[in-house]
């Protein structure tokens, strides 16, 4: 099969991508909800020269993200769309889904220990992708080689599951401090 | 001469040679992997620098920045996907001349040429240094902020077809730079009554959720992709490395371009390999084979994104101004352990400077001879799936953030960033001018209170002859994307 050069990899992308005006219009609104904020979240110091004021900064950067978002949405009107906002949209939404497992292996890590967690996490991650049979415990041995480089090895400060409380004197001390 | 010797001695330590060896081999291998490339490993690894020395941090860190690309053009040849973002012109005829059949011969055009820009350019900023140590006390508060100003144009207009998302991204990085305590008059700004806002927000948790993080979500909500792994001859590496010469002139021009371009803030590999390419298809006696298996394509492209991390050290180096995202993370290093980049620093502690570019050096000698021995084992990490990889990121990045100051927070907001990086590489929008309008941001408020405290009329700011020079260079940038907007309208194509 020959390959178009649409399929390629390119330098500079082209085109409008399905979601842009969406995304654009999200930030521009953040933007301007933090604008109206200003006068109660940052400081206007009397008899300062302009540079000198706290709140020059920040209402310069986000009059330029709604100036220039402004902008964009003028210039996009003139590009074709790509159809596909709310499917984009979603497929945003559905990436909060690894966010949420990430934050709850982090959560687990004081409660179960790093070694558990990063167990669990792996293997987790790696049947909830579709993965059967060796590639789990592969995943699993990746785990394991983390907390083994990382934990063991080079003592990153990582804190201690809970759990490690109910082991016996020497073991309690060996899975603080090294798992 | 002195100041060499010095920095050949700062360099003789085995810490130093071993994170040498770790971030060249690391490199190389993060190069080689689609979907990972040097941003992410220069995010992971940033916090355990930290607990280093800043010569052994930074030359883990350049280790990785100078090999990523060596790796990077492996999957480029024989795969038709770019290791690194940089290496996308490297497809164009790299894997033409693989299903040709001659995929060893594009490998060694690439490593040669790879190889020789990086030389090259290490050289000519070695011989430069001297003028640079001369110049750079030239540079005061309000020199300083115009070329931090001159970078943030220069990174929005150089992202063609996407200059005003770079602009909005831009802003957006200045205005989280921010937030917090500002400095001068201890007042809070958009803290919304949050303690840990107080501090404001941290650049290295923003960095490991706009390049891990979101990097991982990118893997993990992909489709694994089948590699089918070509045949690569075991011999002639040495013998089509050579071959380098018969394309001499576009290697040279194209390390020229990578120099320029890496000195100049904002630039960088994109722009200097879009006009290496340009120009040796312009000048080639066989442009019609460009696209279609062409070595000159490789020489052009490898040559010049090569040399452009040692030249993207200067305005690191010399004034504390990175000019991209990678040189924007080893900031963070000088930072962390109080060592002020700038113009001091050039003319003060020359062996240090010295010793980053032997280590440059160095890293390039031994990433060729890792190569040579390693490219057909190290095609196998391609083979590791896209959502494996995922996974492997994310685990990473937890070590990174937890290893700042255990925060959950810091999760917290780096998962909130990873999910924004992911958005914008959803729509194939630049990620670099949030994080150098973050570092740049800061620094333009800091310099610009401090110059205006000595300007009485505007034209004052603009009296000495750097100042007049950046600020013609930023009238120039911006009246040139004026130009192309206007002239794309009349076209009736799309604005720049």
């Amino acid at each position: 099969m020959r390959e178009g050069p649409e399929d390629r990899p390119h330098v500079f992308p082209q085109g409008r991508r399905p979601g842009e005006i969406l995304f654009v219009t999200l930030t521009m609104a953040v933007a301007v909800a933090l604008l109206a904020a200003i006068p109660w979240q940052t400081t206007w110091l009397p008899g300062k020269g302009l540079a000198a004021q706290p709140r020059f900064w920040p209402a310069l950067s986000l009059g330029g993200v709604v100036l220039f978002g402004l902008m964009n949405a003028l210039s996009r009107l003139r590009v074709p769309r790509t159809p596909g906002r709310w499917q984009e949209a979603a497929l945003w939404l559905r990436s909060l889904e690894f966010i949420g497992w990430y934050m709850l292996y982090v959560i687990a890590i004081p409660l179960i220990g790093y070694l558990g967690a990063t167990l669990a996490f792996c293997t987790g991650i790696a049947l909830r992708t579709g993965y059967r049979g060796r590639a789990v415990w592969i995943a699993a041995g990746f785990g394991l080689f983390v907390v083994l480089f990382f934990k063991t090895g080079m003592n990153v400060k990582i804190p201690a599951g809970a759990i490690y409380d109910f082991a016996p004197g020497s073991l309690r001390y060996i899975l603080i401090r090294y798992f | 001469m002195e100041s060499f010797l010095s920095g050949i001695e700062l360099l003789a330590r085995w810490d130093v040679i071993a994170a040498l060896i770790v971030g060249s081999i690391g490199g190389v291998l993060v190069g080689a992997m689609p979907g990972v490339g040097a941003a992410v490993a220069i995010a992971i690894a940033l916090p355990v620098t930290f607990s280093l020395e800043p010569i052994v941090g930074l030359t883990l860190l350049l280790g990785i920045y100078g090999s990523s690309m060596f790796g990077g053009a492996i999957p480029a040849i024989l795969v038709n996907t770019p290791g690194t973002p940089v290496n996308a012109l490297t497809t164009y005829d790299g894997y033409p001349m693989t299903r040709r059949g001659e995929a060893r011969r594009a490998l060694s055009l690439a490593y040669s040429a790879s190889f020789y820009g990086a030389v090259l350019s290490i050289f000519a900023l070695i011989l430069l240094a001297p003028v640079l140590a001369r110049v750079a006390p030239m540079f005061g508060a309000r020199e300083i902020f115009l070329a931090a100003l001159l970078g943030i144009v220069l990174v929005v207009v150089t992202h063609r077809g996407q200059v005003l998302p770079a602009a909005i991204l831009a802003c957006l990085g200045i205005f989280l730079s921010t937030i917090g305590i500002e400095p001068s008059a201890y007042t809070q700004r958009y803290t919304f009554g949050q303690s840990w806002l107080q501090s404001g927000v941290d650049l290295i948790v923003v960095v490991l959720g706009l390049f891990a993080i979101s990097q991982a979500l990118v893997l993990l909500m992909s489709k694994d992709k089948r590699v089918a792994l070509p045949h690569v001859e075991k011999s002639g590496f040495f013998r089509q490395m050579r071959e380098l010469w018969v394309y001499r002139r576009i290697a040279s021009v194209a390390s020229a371009f990578g120099v320029v371009c890496g000195m100049i803030p904002g630039v960088g590999e994109f722009m200097s390999q879009f006009m290496s390419y340009s120009y040796a298809q312009r000048t080639s006696k066989t442009p019609e084979l460009f696209g279609k298996g062409n070595p000159e394509g490789i020489v052009a492209s490898e040559a010049a994104n090569n040399s452009v991390p040692a030249a993207a050290m200067i305005p690191l180096l010399a004034l504390g101004i990175p000019g991209e995202e990678l040189t924007a993370m080893m900031l963070a290093v000088f930072y962390v352990h109080n060592v002020v980049p700038g113009p001091r620093l050039f003319a003060e502690q020359m062996d240090f400077i010295y010793a980053l570019y032997i280590s440059l050096f160095l890293l390039n000698v031994m990433v060729v001879a890792f190569l040579f021995f390693a490219t057909r084992t190290l095609m196998k990490v391609m083979l590791i799936p896209n959502r494996f990889l995922g996974m492997m990121i994310l685990t990473f990045s937890l070590i990174g953030i937890y290893t700042l100051r255990n925060s959950l927070t810091d999760i917290a907001i780096a998962s909130a960033f990873g999910v924004f990086g992911f958005i914008l590489k959803r729509l194939e929008l630049p990620t670099s001018p949030i994080i150098l309008g973050m570092v740049l941001g800061k620094l333009m408020e800091d310099r610009l209170r401090t110059a205006m405290a000595r300007v009485r009329e505007p034209w004052d700011f603009i009296d000495r002859p750097i100042a007049f020079v950046l600020f013609l260079m930023i009238l120039a940038a911006i009246g040139a994307q004026v130009w192309t907007v206007l002239k794309a309208r009349r076209q009736g194509g799309a604005d720049g």
